[in-house]
């Protein structure tokens, strides 16, 4: 036989196009998916049908339009749609910048569907969940030596729940302190997470935005003059999502501790900094890790997750509670309720993720997450030295000076050859290859923003890298391949005209149906 | 220190030595440390930091199984805990889904690398729309009780007014929670509430109701487990105020209950948790949100909301956000309230089960539920110094006093828990005035002879011969 020549740079890909139909369509009169436990002939005897002694206001009259259909259907439809997801299990996805998408260790997804982590009931008697209890004790003594802070609590469920508690916690403070009313300002900046600004004003904050000076470093001199008696606190992520690391960070939270206000830190792009540097010697009072970024939780399509929100011994009282303490070798809930914001989330938070995380700080110990925040470093500079050298493509700000991250632009590329950053996403799905722009507002043009982390062998990195070369190649000589993207997708181009228009837009099939004269042509 | 076979970690391939050093070359440098010029001294970590050494995977599967063997799950027992989370049955097939890598590790693609997740989600949408009979359901919030914090949020933006009434019978967690997201910004008040039969007091609704009140909220079935009968006086009083009603529900009653937009709510929310989802230790919580298809609801949603569109082929389905300008991602502090990751996967989860069980299987798990929980009550209410504490009727869960056995709550759990029970939820802190109660659950998880056994033995625990 001959050698069977590969020589293609990027990928043949198609992603898996299974045509399926919306689940309704699926509907067969009289066909079941599963059989429910019934109540014993005795129960029934005694009890009777038991929904007679509903009120009669309160029966339901009509089953609900739910379609009927067998299990294997319902089995096979749901296996199809997930082929038609990506997933970052399946592809080089250091294209979704500021998530940190990293490998999820299989052995931690295993672990997790025990029936003992599982099946676990969140009220149950302490003394039957002491191996949970000491699983969050051993997880609050590692965030506590990654971040130099006092106390964690697992209770926030995600990145912004935990910047939601933040922000609650500031606001009780400052009312302990009775300055609740004098401090109503909270001052971010414009390359931190928009949940950073959106939490805060729910806490009913006005928001103060500092943007960066020419070198894409937040300015202190744009912070000294904001900064005021109302200042009720600053929050921040560094380095922010440009990747870029603020050196006087010092600076800030001292300024803002001189005037009263708290310091609390958005650690969602810590990948790069663990063992390297803290919370603590940067001045935060509090700040938050999301386990489903650095600590190597899976996204789910979005949650459930976990922020780890850990705060200095003087905020202690503020925390959400209940949180688990050591008493001679047992785990114990402990809650003063006294300061307490009270709860952000009910019960414990999301305990599987808590534990899929511990697992993986144990799998790397000390050293190995020191190597984790090397290598996400290293990959970002590698990848960084290519994509810039990549015609079209830049990266704003100062030269060099990124840590895991790097926000990109193709505003050459689109000046010159009229291919948007859209497009160029668009054709990536092309190679199976994720690709996120940035959050808005668009502060650098035709924004892409790359996070490669710790997980990519130099290989992946230079996949990606020869995707990009052949869609900016693309751009300069047959844009039009670039602009009609995708071409191997389960879909084409989607028509969003009817999404944003109260009269067409349909976020059910009822609806759809309804709106589209489906329903009354089915009558 | 590293054993020598150790220094590559095989989640980290670059820290193959001489992968590392050809990066290094390619960009021009010699050593990692470069890398971090821009992190003064000051700012780095004062020592290295003191943890266990790493685990091959064995040694941790063997450390972390070692740990959990420790616990006791509500499936070795058998458990009457309910009181937000609710042990069910989960098909087989909700596992299956939920477990899947692909479903598991997708984040934020775009429709075209993840069509299927937008579609399971619209599906999941489309599907609790009909549960729920309304029109717009959100992609999931975080739980019940931030859906209900939410809920009350759309309805003061709507409304342009400041004050909120919230049934007294909700858990006073959920409470904690709504409060907290509320303020400073909207004032939370409860309404008094019927220990006996659970309704809400109409007299006391109509004294707190007035012009600058935004929304009422009740539960029903309630916490207590109460079913509420007055849904629809309650909704005329919040609507003849100019104020929503807002209904939080279980979904999982919603086979054999009329659904609250029957009865007037506005906006219905609860908890998919009892929709094929693990409890997981309450990490398998999820809120939803329902609203009819009318623009100044929809507007206000913080929510992904995924509609269907067309494509430029013809016959092809795709799908997209609606009305994305509304979220925070699209406008920062201006947006409403905020959005970020929440509880998608359960939705989806949330979804295959509603698929599976189809309209009969919710209308014979609504059945099941009413029948045991009711046949539980009686058998408990026979046990000499047991009352149930119930007038009206209840779904799944309900409150047993045990102030005539002269023993508290926490002594008869104990009790229960040497025998393998796991007895219902101690109320004595939450609901003082109550005395010595517990919320007891039973859904169709449990067996007439696991509520013969718990009989029996409170009859034991009780007896002062």
């Amino acid at each position: 036989m001959k050698p069977i020549k590969r020589e293609h740079k990027v990928r043949a890909f198609h992603q898996a196009k299974w045509d399926e139909p919306v689940i309704f369509e699926l509907h067969q009169p009289g066909e079941r998916g599963v059989w429910v436990p019934e109540a014993e002939a005795e129960i029934k005897e005694a009890v009777g049908d038991g929904v007679s002694q509903i009120p009669a206001s309160m029966r339901r009259s009509e089953a609900p339009k739910l379609p009927e259909i067998g299990q294997a259907k319902v089995l096979r439809h749901y296996l199809r749609l997930s082929q038609e997801t990506l997933g970052s299990d399946l592809n080089v996805e250091i294209g979704q910048g500021t998530c940190t998408m990293k490998y999820i260790p299989r052995v931690n997804e295993f672990l997790i569907r025990s029936d003992k982590v599982a099946d676990l009931h969140p009220l149950q008697d302490e003394s039957t969940v002491q191996g949970m209890l000491e699983i969050y004790h051993r997880m609050d003594l590692a965030m506590r030596e990654i971040s130099g802070m006092d106390a964690f609590s697992f209770q926030p469920s995600s990145g912004t729940q935990a910047l939601f508690a933040m922000a609650s916690i500031v606001r009780a403070y400052h009312e302990a302190n009775g300055e609740g009313d004098q401090r109503d300002e909270i001052i971010t900046t414009i390359f931190s997470h928009p949940s950073q600004a959106a939490t805060a004003a729910v806490k009913g904050y006005k928001i103060i935005t500092l943007y960066p000076d020419e070198n894409g470093f937040p300015d202190i001199e744009k912070l000294k003059a904001v900064i005021s008696e109302r200042t009720a606190g600053f929050v921040v992520a560094n380095p922010e999502d440009t990747g870029i690391f603020n050196p006087r960070i010092r600076e800030f939270t001292d300024l803002v501790h001189e005037a009263g206000g708290l310091c609390f830190y958005d650690q969602a792009n810590a990948n790069g900094l663990l063992g390297i540097a803290r919370a603590k010697e940067a001045g935060f009072d509090m700040c938050f890790f999301n386990l489903h970024k650095t600590f190597a939780a899976p996204h789910m399509c979005g949650g459930p997750a976990t922020g780890a929100l850990g705060v200095v011994e003087k905020l202690k009282p503020f925390l959400p509670g209940p949180y688990v303490e050591e008493e001679n070798g047992r785990y114990t809930f402990k809650w003063d309720q006294e300061l307490s914001i009270g709860k952000v989330r009910s019960f414990h938070g999301v305990a599987q993720t808590v534990l899929r995380s511990y697992a993986w700080i144990r799998s790397l110990g000390a050293e190995g997450l020191l190597n984790v925040a090397q290598i996400a470093v290293l990959n970002n500079n590698y990848l960084y030295h290519h994509i810039t050298k990549i015609r079209g493509a830049s990266a704003p700000y100062v030269e060099g000076m990124r840590l895991e991250q790097v926000r990109y632009s193709w505003e050459q590329l689109a000046q010159e050859t009229g291919v948007t950053t859209e497009d160029v996403q668009r054709r990536m799905c092309d190679f199976g290859l994720h690709y996120w722009t940035s959050h808005h507002p668009y502060i650098v043009p035709q924004p892409f923003t790359l996070e490669p982390t710790e997980s990519y062998s130099k290989d992946d990195l230079d996949e990606y890298i020869a995707a990009l070369e052949h869609i900016s190649y693309e751009a300069y000589n047959e844009p039009q391949i670039v602009k009609d993207a995708p071409h191997a997708s389960t879909v084409h181009r989607i028509d969003e005209s009817s999404l944003d228009d109260p009269a067409l837009w349909c976020t059910s099939w009822r609806v759809y149906l309804r709106k589209t004269g489906l329903a009354a042509a089915q009558k | 220190m590293t054993s020598p076979n150790r220094t590559v970690h095989p989640y980290i391939p670059n820290t193959v030595p001489e992968v590392r050093e050809a990066m290094l070359r390619s960009i021009g440098i010699h050593d990692i440390e470069e890398l971090y010029r821009g992190v003064p001294a000051h700012l780095r970590m004062p020592e290295a930091m003191n943890m266990p050494p790493a685990l091959a995977e064995y040694e941790l599967q063997r450390h972390v199984e070692r740990l959990v063997a420790r616990n006791t799950s509500a499936k070795e027992a058998v458990s009457f805990l309910g009181a937000g989370c609710w042990q069910h049955f989960i098909p087989a097939v909700c596992d299956e889904i939920s477990q899947r890598s692909e479903f598991v590790t997708a984040y934020a693609g775009e429709p075209y690398e993840d069509h299927g997740r937008f579609q399971a989600l619209f599906e999941y949408q489309s599907l609790m729309a009909e549960l729920i009979d309304m029109d717009v359901v959100n992609v999931p919030t975080f739980d019940w009780a931030q859906a209900a914090s939410t809920a009350l949020r759309m309805a003061a933006r709507m409304t342009g007014r400041g004050r909120v009434l919230v049934a007294g019978s909700v858990s006073p967690d959920k409470l904690k929670i709504i409060t907290n997201y509320c303020t400073p910004v909207i004032q939370v008040e409860t309404v008094k509430f019927d220990a006996a039969t659970g309704a809400l007091d109409l007299g006391d609704l109509k004294g707190k109701l007035g012009g600058d009140v935004a929304a009422v909220y009740i539960e029903n079935p309630g916490y207590l487990g109460m079913i509420e009968a007055n849904g629809g006086q309650i909704a005329d009083l919040a609507h003849a105020h100019g104020a929503e009603f807002v209904v939080g529900v279980d979904p999982s009653s919603l086979g054999v209950l009329a659904p609250p937009s029957a009865y007037g709510a506005d906006i219905v929310c609860g908890d998919l948790q009892p929709l094929g989802i693990r409890m997981n230790y309450g990490g398998g919580q999820a809120g939803f949100i329902a609203t009819r298809d009318e623009e100044r609801y929809v507007m206000e949603y913080p929510s992904r909301l995924f509609g269907i569109a067309p494509t430029s082929v013809e016959g092809e389905y795709g799908f997209g956000d609606v009305a994305y300008e509304r979220t925070s991602f699209a406008k920062r502090e201006k947006g409403k309230e905020s959005v970020g990751t929440q509880t998608a996967l359960w939705g989806i989860v949330a979804g295959v089960y509603l698929a599976i069980m189809g309209p009969h299987g919710m209308r014979e798990l609504g059945t099941t539920i009413m029948q045991k929980s009711q046949y539980a009550a009686r058998v408990l209410g026979r046990i000499p110094g047991v009352q149930v504490r119930v007038e009206g009727a209840f779904f799944k869960e309900f409150v047993v006093d045990f102030n005539g056995t002269g023993k508290t709550v926490r002594e008869l759990n104990e009790g229960l828990l040497a025998e393998g029970i796991f007895g219902g939820k101690d109320l004595s802190e939450d609901f003082p005035e109550l005395g010595q109660c517990a919320l007891y659950c039973v859904t169709e998880v449990i067996f007439q002879e696991d509520i013969d056994r718990l009989a029996a033995a409170l009859k034991r625990l009780t007896d002062r011969a």
